[in-house]
């Protein structure tokens, strides 16, 4: 299981000039502006592929150019991971704009990488469908593209029932660095014919090659919709409200929490959905699982879907069982930094995420992420797995990035560095964005 | 060759649990598909994960092919080790470590069974969801490497659905964890990449499942139709309306007959096609739908609809289903067992065009499939004088619809031997050369199972292109060119 480290010649030294034969494998390439810059690193040119064999034509000109590449869907997270170590040319999926197919009756969709979740959205609400991926938007952004979605592995507070993109997708066509475009899965929602890519390229930021398509398993909008919703005053008081919910069988769709300042009251809002004929009496029972304070409402509260917030973006996963102690946890990193996050997410899910205000101390969010990082994610000794959560920050202003470690200790990074090599053997792809160096 | 292995592996896994004796390794020949067969070289049944890595280490510094088994339940000859390799069973490595009811979570070794866990899980009030029929004996190594389903999993998914962390041995004798429990380890998804990689990237030696709610209510419904199209008609309808159902089986009347031969399940009388479809969840949805259901199944055309009301019921209901692969032993002398998909859509379609291939050879074939998913399974019958031959061709051929409807080779039984030789019919040259990077990475050496779901193994390190001449491992004996 050996990886080596980037290797072979880096490209030409950039002109101005787009280079011929990226200019003759993609119809639409320019040079790359300032905006165009991935997390602080200047590109050469971006090249804007209208069709997959004009994407692979481009990957394939890139290959023989020796180009480093980085993928960018709408560029919403394109600021998330490490700036890469090297980035000559930005393949833009926005050309790749087609909703293939909505196969309605087997609920499932084939889409483009460039198509964005909400157009995608208005294409299944015509038959009472959707991709359940709720993925937060960042203020003033969309939530961006199915390729981009994929390669973060976002997902939203729907992840507690429906899971994350890996979780949905049953089909994906990806462009190797070599300029091969190839298939796995298919879009049947059941299938284990050969190994599933989808799997290894969801959540990969780019690394191992670009996002061509994606087929994605559907579910029917719910007729009904309520949120049951409360305010604990501890820690404790909020990892049992969020417990009884959770482990309730009245099938919460999503279970979120706010807590706006450390040590402060703790919003919970759940999530039903379902049959009209249903969905009133689950409200009721939660209202009586929920407590006195309870409240519902057809919409949720302001505060809904964490993980999109602007300044540094934590992100804290764990097992669900361990809320109080992660919360008091972070309640303890945040007073040693002095400093104030804003923490909320999808807690029976294991996912937290904590937002740190941009003008903090970067040395103060260094410390807090540390101690973060000490206080959770271990099991009891002995116990296995030894290590039972993680805390990623994906994303901090240039000051902070160069303070912290975002991506922190990556069990098995030594046969994930074995499959970069693999794909990926020139070390091109978003070269050092990822977790584990890669 | 193998016999030098014998004193190394007695160390690491102790006498009792080394097998060379050549009538006691004959045992081990085939798991559930037995018309491929291959005895191993020799067996051993280690104890614990460190035992395991063990006897990878020592296969691996010998240049010996070994090969993962749980139970041997496997429908596609995905376990079977060749005469030179060492098969590796995970039977003794069955104890549930825990069970952490508040994450919904359990931590089991490889050998467990998959019903185990949902009883371990029971009192806490969760079950796991992925419920392969064989879920009384099949382990859930074998789960982890087959990605299983089972009948219920159109609604809520498969074993890769409901894993969450992996510990694996490597195809070079390390030790490691791929996913941490919580499902966002940073990183690649090995985890999601490995489940379902049918024992070609390593051995699983410890799994965290997560754990579902119990529903607060299930109800069966048993719908009698004149024809399969009638039946399909009704589950268009069902999904049409936004419902989303535990299960939804059919069964054709020659797969009826042989279930009424067999259990006397006591479906209704001269039906074509029974449909049985089960709603689970919060009491009021699930009345709801059952009453919408049952609309749905009169509007199409149901000759009879019954509702199981206690569990009791339920299992009668399910009895004729369940038994539908075994009872065709009883009106045929033999049988093959097909599993392949389509889109719900040309479920009808692919039907008909079955019935046509049965028409013109002369073999009958029932008809048993999850219908809400498309996955269908065939059993095509042999009879006295029947061409085994001819049958293995029907059985090809339906696979070839499968690919011509969009569909694919293999639902949840995996590929194994058994179809190989069908990848390149579904996937591209460039698209099992990708997959392959994966296998590469993992397992440069091809020692791993070798000889299944790819029909040419690709040389790792190699570009892609055309081959030219025999592909090296063949020449070396450890893959088998399919």
């Amino acid at each position: 299981m050996t990886s080596q480290p980037a290797t072979g010649g880096r490209p030409p030294p950039r002109s101005a000039a787009v280079p011929d034969a990226l200019a003759q494998a993609c119809a639409n390439v320019r040079q790359a502006g300032e905006a165009d810059a991935v997390a602080g690193v200047q590109p050469g040119w971006v090249a804007a592929p209208a069709s997959v064999a004009e994407a692979a034509a481009a990957m394939r000109a890139a290959a023989e150019l020796g180009l480093s590449v980085v993928p960018r869907g709408s560029g919403s997270r394109l600021s998330w991971g490490l700036p890469p170590h090297s980035c000559d040319l930005v393949i833009e999926t926005g050309g790749l704009d087609r909703v293939i197919e909505h196969a309605h009756g087997d609920w499932v969709a084939s889409v483009q990488a460039g198509v964005t979740l909400e157009h995608l959205a208005e294409v299944l609400a015509v038959r009472g469908q959707r991709l359940t991926l709720d993925v937060p938007a960042p203020a003033g952004g969309g939530q961006g593209t199915v390729g981009g979605v994929l390669a973060t592995g976002m997902a939203g507070p729907k992840r507690l029932r429906y899971g994350t993109p890996r979780d949905l997708l049953t089909g994906v066509t990806i462009v190797r660095p070599d300029g091969l475009v190839a298939k796995s899965g298919g879009k049947v929602v059941k299938n284990v014919a050969g190994y599933d890519m989808g799997k290894l390229f969801a959540g990969s930021y780019g690394t191992l090659g670009l996002i061509a398509e994606a087929t994605f398993r559907l579910h029917p909008v719910p007729a009904a919709v309520a949120y049951v919703s409360t305010e604990c005053a501890t820690a404790a008081q909020a990892a049992g409200t969020v417990a009884a919910a959770v482990q309730s069988p009245l099938q919460p769709s999503a279970v979120e929490i706010d807590r706006p300042a450390p040590g402060g009251p703790i919003g919970v809002s759940v999530l039903l959905e379902g049959n009209p004929a249903g969905v009133p009496a689950r409200v009721d029972g939660m209202l009586g699982l929920l407590g006195g304070g309870a409240a519902q409402s057809p919409t949720p509260p302001a505060w809904w879907g964490h993980g999109a917030g602007d300044g540094t973006l934590i992100r804290i996963a764990f097992w669900a069982g361990r809320l109080e102690s992660i919360l008091d946890a972070a309640d303890a990193a945040a007073a040693a930094a002095g400093l104030r996050p804003v923490m909320g997410g999808s807690p029976g899910a294991g996912v937290l995420y904590a937002v740190i205000d941009g003008l903090a101390e970067p040395a103060a969010v260094a410390s807090y992420v540390t101690e973060l990082r000490n206080g959770a994610g271990h099991a009891a000794p002995a116990m296995l797995p030894p290590v039972r959560g993680s805390v990623v920050v994906l994303a901090a202003p240039p000051k902070v990035r160069e303070r912290v470690d975002l991506w922190g200790p990556t069990p098995a990074a030594a046969v994930m560095r074995s499959v970069k090599h693999q794909f990926d053997p020139g070390h091109r792809m978003a070269p050092g964005r990822f977790a584990g160096g890669i | 060759m193998i016999d030098t292995l014998v004193p190394v592996m007695t160390q690491v896994c102790g006498a009792d649990y080394v097998i060379t004796d050549p009538a006691e390794l004959r045992t081990y020949e085939c798991d559930g598909l037995t018309s491929h067969r291959s005895t191993p070289g020799l067996v051993v049944l280690p104890d614990t994960a460190g035992q395991v890595a063990g006897v990878v280490r020592a296969c691996a510094a010998a240049g010996v092919p070994f090969v993962a088994r749980g139970s041997g339940t496997g429908l596609s000859g995905g376990a079977l080790a060749p005469g030179n390799g060492v098969l590796i069973v995970t039977s003794r490595m069955r104890r549930i470590l825990e069970i952490d009811p508040h994450s919904r979570r359990a931590v089991v070794e490889p050998g467990v069974t998959n019903l185990a866990v949902s009883k371990a899980a029971e009192p806490f009030g969760y079950f796991y969801a992925p419920d392969p029929s064989s879920q009384v004996i099949c382990s859930i190594g074998g789960n982890v490497a087959e990605n299983s389903g089972g009948a219920h999993c159109l609604k809520n998914g498969f074993t890769v659905n409901h894993v969450a962390g992996l510990e694996v041995v490597t195809p070079d004798g390390e030790l490691v964890w791929l996913g941490d429990g919580t499902g966002a380890a940073p990183g690649y998804d090995l985890m999601g990449a490995f489940t379902g990689s049918e024992g070609t990237l390593g051995i699983v030696t410890k799994v965290v499942v997560r754990l579902t709610r119990i529903p607060a209510a299930v109800t069966t419904l048993l719908a009698g139709f004149g024809t399969t199209g009638e039946g399909g008609a009704a589950v268009s309808a069902i999904i049409a309306a936004g419902i989303v159902p535990a299960a939804i089986e059919m069964m054709d009347a020659l797969s009826i007959e042989a279930a009424e031969a067999a259990v006397q399940c006591n479906y209704p009388q001269g039906a074509g096609a029974v449909l049985i479809v089960e709603l689970d969840g919060p009491e009021a949805d699930v009345a709801a739908e059952t009453a919408a259901v049952r609309e749905i199944c009169e509007s199409t055309g149901a000759t009879e609809i019954r509702a199981a009301a206690d569990p009791a019921e339920r299992a009668a209901i399910w009895a004729g289903r369940k038994s539908a692969f075994a009872a065709v032993g009883r009106i045929a002398t033999s049988y093959i067992v097909q599993d392949g998909v389509v889109p719900r859509s040309a479920l009808q379609d692919v039907l008909d065009r079955i019935a046509q291939l049965s028409a013109s050879t002369g073999i009958r074939v029932a008809n048993v499939f999850h219908a809400g998913d498309g996955n269908l399974h065939p059993l095509v019958l042999l009879d006295e004088g029947t061409d085994p031959e001819v049958a293995e061709e029907l059985s090809g051929a339906i696979l070839d619809l499968c690919i011509e409807h969009g569909g694919s080779i293999t639902g949840e039984h995996g590929v194994g031997v058994d179809k190989a030789k069908f990848m390149p019919k579904m996937f591209g040259e460039g698209d099992l050369d990708t997959m392959q990077l994966l296998r590469c990475a993992f397992d440069p050496r091809g020692l791993c199972n070798p000889g299944k779901i790819y029909p040419t193994p690709r040389l790792c390190g190699e570009v892609p292109g055309f081959r030219r001449g025999p592909h090296p491992l063949a020449v070396a004996g450890q893959a088998d060119l399919l």
